[in-house]
This record gives C-alpha cells, sequence and structure tokens, in this order.
C-alpha cells in the first residue's frame, strides 16, 4: 500500500521532475519555495493534473502510467486531500462536508451522517456538525477537511500547505493534532509545505524540491544538521559556505579560508550555526583562528536575541542576546569582527 | 450595515438618479394614462384572462426548457477551451442580436411544414409546429434561452474551480460534482438568469408573432394581446398593459424573496 | 411597434429577391403635374400606408423627374402609426391612408388642408403558395379545420374586411392564426406555412412570383378607400398640392391599378 511515483510535467516555464517514494505509516514532506512545482506534483499524484511522463503508483495499483498510456481519474483513488484553505462546501452544513465523500462512493445517508459524526468528534468538533461551514475558524475549518479526507480510509493522505492559512496561535495547536492523526493513519502521507517546522515536526522524511528537482533528502535531522543548498540552510538558520578541504581547513569557492575542527579533503560544506558566531568592536585578543571583519547589514529581533546578517568576505548570520547587541551599540553598516571556534563549524562533502 | 446617501459619490448618484428616471417615467406614463374607470370592464373582458394564462404558462415552460438544455450549455462554455468556445458562445448569442421577428422565421425555416426538420416530421407524423401552442413555447425559449446561459456562464467562471477539485477527491466523479457542488454553488446565477429567461419570454412578441401565429386560447400571449389592442383602442392596451406589469413584478418579488434570498442566504 | 413589420418586409425582399423584380413598371410619364407656374423645389414629405410603397414610389420620381430640384421623403407605415405620428405633431405634407378611419383621426383633429379624397380602392383576395397546397378555390376553403389558414386580426382593417365578407358570404371561418397585419400573413404564404391567408390584391400583386391571388365575388363586400390629404402644417403646401394631383391624375391611377388597386368610385 505505498506509493512510489516517478513524476515529468511541465508548468509553464517549469520543468518537474521528481521521484517519490513513501512506505505506509510513513509521512513524507516535500519541502520547496513557492513556485519550486511541489503543488503539481501532489496535483499529479491525486490524478488532478496528468502527467507528461512517468508512473504512480500506490499499493500494486497503477494510477498513472504515461508509457501504458494509463490515467485513473482523480475520483477513482482511494486518497484524501486537503488543501491550502479548507475549501470546505459553503452550500453544506459541516457534518455533510465531512460525509461527502462516503455519500459519493454510494454510503447510505444514516451511515454516512454517523461516520461524519463520529470523525468529527475526533477531530475536536463535536456538536458543530449541523453549522454551515461558513460559521467555522479557520482552525477549526481544517480540522474539518481533515475529518472529510480520511474519513473513506484512503490508501493516501495528501496534504498540500495545510497549516499556512492559519494565525500562528492556530497553526501550534493544529500542526500537533494534525500530528496524532497523521500517527494512527495506517496509509502514506505527502505532506508539501514551504515551511519548515511543518517538515520537521510532522515529517519521517523530507524532500527538498527546489526548480522542479530534489535537492537534498533525508530525515528532518539530517536535513536540519547538514543543508546542502542555500534555501534549505537559511531554512534551519545555518549559514552554509561552499569550499574545497585540506587538513583542518576550508578554503571557500567565495575567497577566504574557515578553520575546522576535523580533517577534510574535496568539495565540502561548512555550515556554521548563527549562535555560534560572536561579534567584537575591534580585533579580539587572543588567536582564535576563525576572525573575519564584517559589516552589519541587517537586523532582525527574534525572541530574546537579535539575528544579525553580516556581509564581507565570508557571509554570515549571527545570533546576539538583545542586550549585548544594546551593549555594543550596533546599527546596521557598523563595522564589526566576527569570531567561529574551530570546533562550532560543521563540515560535510558536497 | 447600511450606507447614507452622503455615502454615494455625486458623478455616481447623478446617473444613477437619471437612470431609474429614465427607466421608471415611462411606467408613470402609463399609470397616468390608465383609464382606472375603465378597468374592470376591460380585465373582464373575454380573453384578457386567457391571454394571461396563456402566457404565464409559455413563459415558465420556455424557463424550464431553457433551463434544462441552457445549464449544460452553459457548463460546457465555461469549462472548454480554445477557438471552439468563441465561436460556439458567439453562436448561442445570435438569438440576442437577431431582430426576434427574424428568429421567428428562422424557425419556420427549420421547424415549419416545409423546415429542414419540420417537413420530416409533417411527412412521417402529420404533426405541424407553427401555429400551436407549443410554438409559442419554442419561439419564447428561442429569444430567451440566450440570457439564461450567459449569466449561468458568468457564475461558472466566477465559482472557485477548486471546489471540484475537492470533490474529485472525495470520489466524486463530474457529473456528480456538478450536481452535488457545481450546481448548488452557482445556483444564485442560475436564479438571476432564470428570472432574465423568464422575463424575456414573458415579454416576446416578435418570434412569437411570426412563428406561432395569433390565435386566441391557443397562441394569444400577452404583448400579442396588447399589440392588437393598440391597432384598435390604446386604452384597452394600456389595461393589459399595466397586468402584464402588475403579475410579472408580483412574481418576480415573490421569487426574489423565496428563492433568491434562499440560495444568497 | 414599427420595426417588426419592416422587417417582415425586409426579409420578404430578401427571400423573394427574384420575384420582387417584375412588379409594376407599367406607370408611364404623366406629364407635367399640372401645376401652374415654376418648377418645384425643397422638400416634399409624404406619409403614406405601406401598402403605397410601389405605386407611389414610382409617382416620386415621376415628380422629381419633372421637379429637379425637389426632393422627396417618404415615410410609409402603417395607417394607425402614421396618424399617430401626425396627431403628435410629426411635420409632413401629405397624408395617404389605407381607410378612412385613420384619416378621420387625422381629420378630427384638424390637421386636414381641404377635404380628403378617396383616390384608390382595396379589396381582399386568397393569397396561396404558388403549388397551392390545400388546393383552394374559393372563399368556403376558409371553413375547412384541415387546412392551416392565416387571416388578419379583426383589430387591423384587413380582419375586420375579412369579418365582413365570410358574413357576407355565410361562412363559418376557421383560421389558425390572426395576423397583425397583411404582410405578415403574406409572409406566411411565401413561406409555405399556410395553405392560404386572406390578404388585400396589391399585397398578392406586390409579393410577386411566389404566391398565387385567387379573387373572389365577395370580396366586393368589402371594399377598403384610400384617402388622401394635403396638411395644414405642410412646409412645402406647393408641392403637396402637386402631388395628391399626380395621385388623381389618369397615370397616377393607371400606376395604381397595376399595383393592384381598384379605382375610388368602384
Amino acid at each position: 500500500m505505498s506509493l512510489a511515483a516517478t513524476v515529468q510535467v511541465r508548468r509553464g516555464t517549469l520543468e518537474v521532475d521528481v521521484d517519490l517514494e513513501v512506505a505506509d505509516r510513513e509521512v513524507l514532506a516535500v519541502l520547496g519555495p513557492n513556485g519550486a512545482g511541489k503543488s503539481s506534483l501532489l496535483r499529479v499524484v491525486a490524478g488532478l493534473l496528468q502527467p507528461d511522463g512517468g508512473r504512480v503508483e500506490v499499493g500494486d495499483q497503477v494510477w498513472d502510467d504515461v508509457a501504458a498510456g494509463v490515467h485513473l481519474p482523480p475520483h477513482r483513488r482511494a486518497l484524501g486531500m486537503v488543501f491550502q484553505d479548507a475549501l470546505l462546501f459553503p452550500h453544506l452544513s459541516v457534518a455533510e462536508n465531512v460525509a461527502f465523500g462516503l455519500r459519493t462512493r454510494g454510503a447510505p445517508r444514516a451511515e454516512a451522517r454517523r461516520a461524519a459524526g463520529d470523525w468529527l468528534a475526533r477531530v475536536g468538533l463535536e456538536g458543530l456538525g449541523d453549522h454551515r461551514s461558513a460559521e467555522l475558524s479557520g482552525g477549526q475549518a481544517q480540522r474539518a477537511a481533515l475529518a472529510r479526507a480520511l474519513i473513506g480510509n484512503p490508501r493516501l493522505l495528501l496534504l498540500d500547505e495545510p497549516l499556512s492559512a492559519l494565525d500562528a496561535r492556530t497553526r501550534l495547536t493544529v500542526r500537533a493534532e494534525l500530528r496524532r492523526h497523521l500517527a494512527e493513519f495506517p496509509g502514506s502521507t505527502v505532506l508539501v509545505t514551504h515551511d519548515p517546522v511543518d517538515a520537521l515536526a510532522l515529517a519521517d522524511r523530507v524532500v527538498v524540491v527546489e526548480d522542479g528537482h530534489v535537492v537534498q533528502a533525508g530525515t528532518p535531522t539530517e536535513i536540519g544538521r547538514a543543508p546542502r543548498t542555500d534555501y534549505v540552510a537559511r531554512l534551519v538558520g545555518l549559514s552554509l559556505l561552499p569550499g574545497t578541504g585540506s587538513g583542518r581547513s576550508v578554503r571557500l569557492d567565495a575567497g577566504g579560508e574557515v578553520a575546522v575542527a576535523e580533517e577534510a579533503s574535496g568539495p565540502v560544506f561548512a555550515a556554521v550555526r548563527p549562535e555560534s558566531v560572536a561579534l567584537y568592536l575591534s580585533r579580539p585578543d587572543g588567536s582564535p583562528r576563525n576572525v573575519w571583519p564584517a559589516r552589519l547589514v541587517g537586523a532582525t529581533p527574534h525572541g530574546a536575541t537579535v539575528r544579525c546578517e553580516l556581509a564581507g568576505e565570508v557571509p554570515l548570520v549571527a545570533d546576539v542576546t538583545a542586550a549585548a547587541f544594546a551593549e555594543l551599540g550596533l546599527v546596521p553598516g557598523s563595522e564589526v569582527w566576527a569570531t567561529v571556534k574551530a570546533s562550532e563549524v560543521a563540515v560535510y562533502a558536497r | 450595515m447600511r450606507r447614507g446617501r452622503s455615502g454615494v459619490p455625486v458623478p455616481l448618484l447623478i446617473p444613477a438618479s437619471l437612470g431609474v428616471a429614465f427607466l421608471v417615467l415611462p411606467l408613470v406614463g402609463l399609470l397616468v394614462r390608465t383609464p382606472w374607470s375603465e378597468l374592470g370592464p376591460q380585465l373582464a373582458a373575454p380573453g384578457v384572462g386567457e391571454a394571461l394564462r396563456l402566457s404565464l404558462i409559455c413563459a415558465t415552460s420556455a424557463t424550464l426548457i431553457s433551463l434544462v438544455l441552457g445549464v449544460p450549455l452553459a457548463w460546457v462554455l465555461a469549462r472548454s477551451a480554445g477557438r471552439g468556445r468563441s465561436v460556439l458562445r458567439a453562436l448561442v448569442t445570435v438569438p440576442l442580436v437577431l431582430p426576434p421577428v427574424v428568429g421567428g422565421v428562422a424557425l419556420f425555416l427549420v421547424l415549419g411544414r416545409r423546415g429542414l426538420i419540420g417537413h420530416w416530421l409533417f411527412e412521417t407524423t402529420g404533426i405541424t409546429i407553427p401555429f400551436t401552442t407549443a410554438a409559442v413555447v419554442l419561439a419564447e425559449t428561442f429569444v430567451a434561452m440566450p440570457f439564461l446561459v450567459i449569466s449561468v456562464e458568468g457564475a461558472l467562471r466566477a465559482a472557485d474551480a477548486r471546489f471540484e477539485d475537492v470533490a474529485a477527491t472525495l470520489g466524486a466523479d463530474r457529473w456528480t460534482t456538478f450536481r452535488r457542488v457545481t450546481l448548488p454553488l452557482v445556483s444564485p446565477g442560475v436564479a438571476a438568469g432564470a428570472v432574465l429567461c423568464w422575463a424575456r419570454a414573458l415579454g416576446e412578441f416578435g418570434a412569437t408573432i411570426t412563428f406561432a401565429g395569433n390565435f386566441p386560447g391557443t397562441t394569444q400571449t400577452m404583448p400579442l394581446a396588447v399589440y392588437l389592442a393598440l391597432q384598435r383602442d390604446p386604452e384597452a392596451a394600456i389595461v393589459l398593459s399595466l397586468v402584464l406589469l402588475v403579475v410579472s413584478l408580483a412574481t418576480l418579488l415573490l421569487l426574489r424573496d423565496r428563492w433568491l434570498g434562499r440560495a444568497a442566504a | 411597434m414599427k420595426r417588426p413589420r419592416l422587417m417582415v418586409l425586409g426579409l420578404t425582399v430578401l427571400l423573394f429577391l427574384a420575384a420582387c423584380g417584375g412588379g409594376n413598371s407599367a406607370t408611364g410619364a404623366g406629364g407635367s403635374s399640372g401645376s401652374s407656374g415654376g418648377k418645384l423645389s425643397g422638400t416634399l414629405t409624404v406619409f403614406a400606408a405601406s401598402s403605397l410603397t410601389e405605386v407611389f414610389g414610382t409617382l416620386g420620381d415621376t415628380l422629381k423627374a419633372d421637379n429637379p430640384g425637389l426632393k422627396i421623403t417618404f415615410n410609409f407605415a402603417g395607417s394607425p402609426a402614421l396618424a399617430t405620428q401626425l396627431t403628435q405633431g410629426a411635420p409632413a405634407d401629405v397624408f395617404a391612408s389605407a381607410n378612412e378611419t385613420q384619416m378621420k383621426v387625422v381629420t378630427d383633429a384638424g390637421l386636414q388642408a381641404g377635404a380628403p379624397g378617396i383616390f384608390a380602392g382595396n379589396v381582399l383576395e386568397i393569397a396561396v403558395p404558388k403549388d397551392n397546397p390545400g388546393h383552394v378555390t374559393g372563399l368556403a376553403d376558409f371553413a375547412k379545420p384541415e387546412l392551416t389558414l392565416a387571416v388578419c386580426a379583426p383589430d387591423v382593417p384587413c380582419g375586420a374586411a375579412a369579418k365582413k365578407v365570410f358574413a357576407a358570404a355565410g361562412i363559418q371561418a376557421k383560421p389558425d392564426t390572426e395576423e397583425e397585419d397583411v404582410k405578415a400573413a403574406l409572409t406566411k404564404v411565401e413561406l409555405g406555412e399556410v395553405d392560404a391567408a386572406l390578404v388585400y390584391a396589391t399585397d398578392v400583386r406586390a409579393a410577386g412570383a411566389g404566391v398565387t391571388g385567387i379573387p373572389f365575388p365577395e370580396a366586393g363586400q368589402a371594399v377598403t378607400r384610400y384617402p388622401i390629404c394635403r396638411l395644414t402644417a405642410a412646409p412645402n403646401p406647393r408641392a403637396a398640392q402637386a402631388f395628391v394631383d399626380l395621385v388623381r391624375s389618369d397615370a397616377g391611377q393607371r400606376a395604381l391599378e397595376a399595383a393592384g388597386f381598384r379605382a375610388p368610385g368602384s
């Protein structure tokens, strides 16, 4: 009952070419910036878009096989899909929305109604079944949409940016609930998102898609620790410095050199966490091995810290405490010295 | 939430008032010239009730036929793409620009007893369509259906097509999706189109008198009765016009509350 | 309300273009139009019943040929519409009505300059499609329910005339449609959608080859008389008089006769 998909589809100038494999009970997150082709990919798997090439298979069922001329229409695919805006049918009550998938598949009205009631209880919407869908809040609507997608016991659950239309507080609670429901779901789940927090919190595995292609795949921990593109690095808050390793030093492609704690050779990434970067107004005493002059180009408060963007030979992001930021009297344009301990620099092969 | 009159910008208020005056003053003229003392006898005149009944039956039948044929047609226009669609839409809207009398003659050429289809019908079954009540309904449908098609197509285009995607992922085939999702979503547009269609059919004159002729009880609808009364007795014509006006306004207001009101809720 | 009639007319012309060629060209120039003094000039506006379209057009050309400075504007429409326009103040020099009722509307309003004179008569004729599919031979056929038959509505003059001839002949007519005017009835004959229609002899003549006319004796019971008069508000009274004289001249009468009209006395 797992999903295996090879999808080639052209959308305007974008060529999407992505392979996906998702086991049962597994949640795969497809992470990428807007316009990377994530949604097209999902629409192909759902059958809403015909691929230009490739194959989609769920369990032993072939849903798409372009070479063989197979295309199963969406309504005959055992899937559930949740969209960014809950898209509850405005002319139906909440319960009728949830029961919709059962009714189209021929369930008697009473049975569908009972099942819808059960599902509404499971997603915490007990007693709201008779309300019109427009009366629900954003979070409630998305819960109802999830119940609507899951009620037919699909083999595959597709989530298209399910949390991004919600406000920050609601997103937290709905994300936690979604996590619980996904853990109970016996089929395969594909979650499309541009928010790394969703991917890290909900997925067993992550594929990063940029410009229609997979640029990185791995567990959330792997992706978070060793990003391979600027996009992912920025998402997980790392400064990514590509270079060539030689001994305990990495010569950066953009110029400059970084000292590291372990032996490195050949093309590598050096990754620096913002909290490892210290800032000084004058060149610090002693001899830290990594010390670079830099200019502050941007500062964003981030809880108790301020995230500082630095330009210079080695571009970095530094987190300093709000108190230190004030003490140093930093303003955009300030000239500073940035230091990083060699042991704080992660290095891994490209 | 109510907005005061002061909220309407003057550049809109002036043409809007002129528009109202332009549309309402002819009506006022009709009311002023109405021979109220003769109202009773005129209304009791034989044929008035008959013509009114025929008008309502035919306009309603024409609207029903337009719904059955026009809503699917609007769907095809709204959901298909390419050059063919533009051509198809242009063809469908032909009755809007065609003078109704020409429309009536065109119906003869197809459904008359010497027409393309009509002659075959006549020779095999002996049935002729012109000069029957069915001909009235057909003539009205021909002229009024485009109003329904255009407004339903507009509603379909404005509707969020993603709901159809949702329905598909919930196991609904295209027909079920149309029935249970698309149609309910555009029902205000369908209702508005049906009202327009009905009103147009009710006032239909040219195509009807040409294709269906004019015979009291069979094909003489109110507009025909009004036109002929005008030849003989303009005051009677005014009374008949007033009756048609009152009945149609009453019907529309009633429907608006019951039908449009519910759809919009 | 004038448009439907004109549209039918227009379409008739389109559909039966070939047939319309050989109408009435037998007018001949009637010599000087009888007006004393110099040539006429300016614009002459004539309001005339639709059935006069062809004849008056020809007569107008004759008058213009004699008076190169004269411009003639015709307004051909149903007599009731013309009478309404005139009583509402439309500027015109001459009014020629297809019946005395509508002329009376104008004289009641005091718009006439001099008493109206009858210049032509028109009688009903049975019009059938060229191949006469209903095998219609006379007025009695209008009592046959199996035929598809058109008459004019009783509200309009040709319908009133039809009523009169049926009464005179003692026939219980069974029409399928009561048309709003003669041209509409004739169109249905031309299209072959009715087996017969009762229309004016002049309309049969004007329709040309697609329609056959069958005269019947009872027609004499309902002669429609065409009066003509100058109007008081006439901007061009000399030309108006010249036109009225021309219509009533021998040449004018010959042209009317060729178009199917009867002489005023008959």
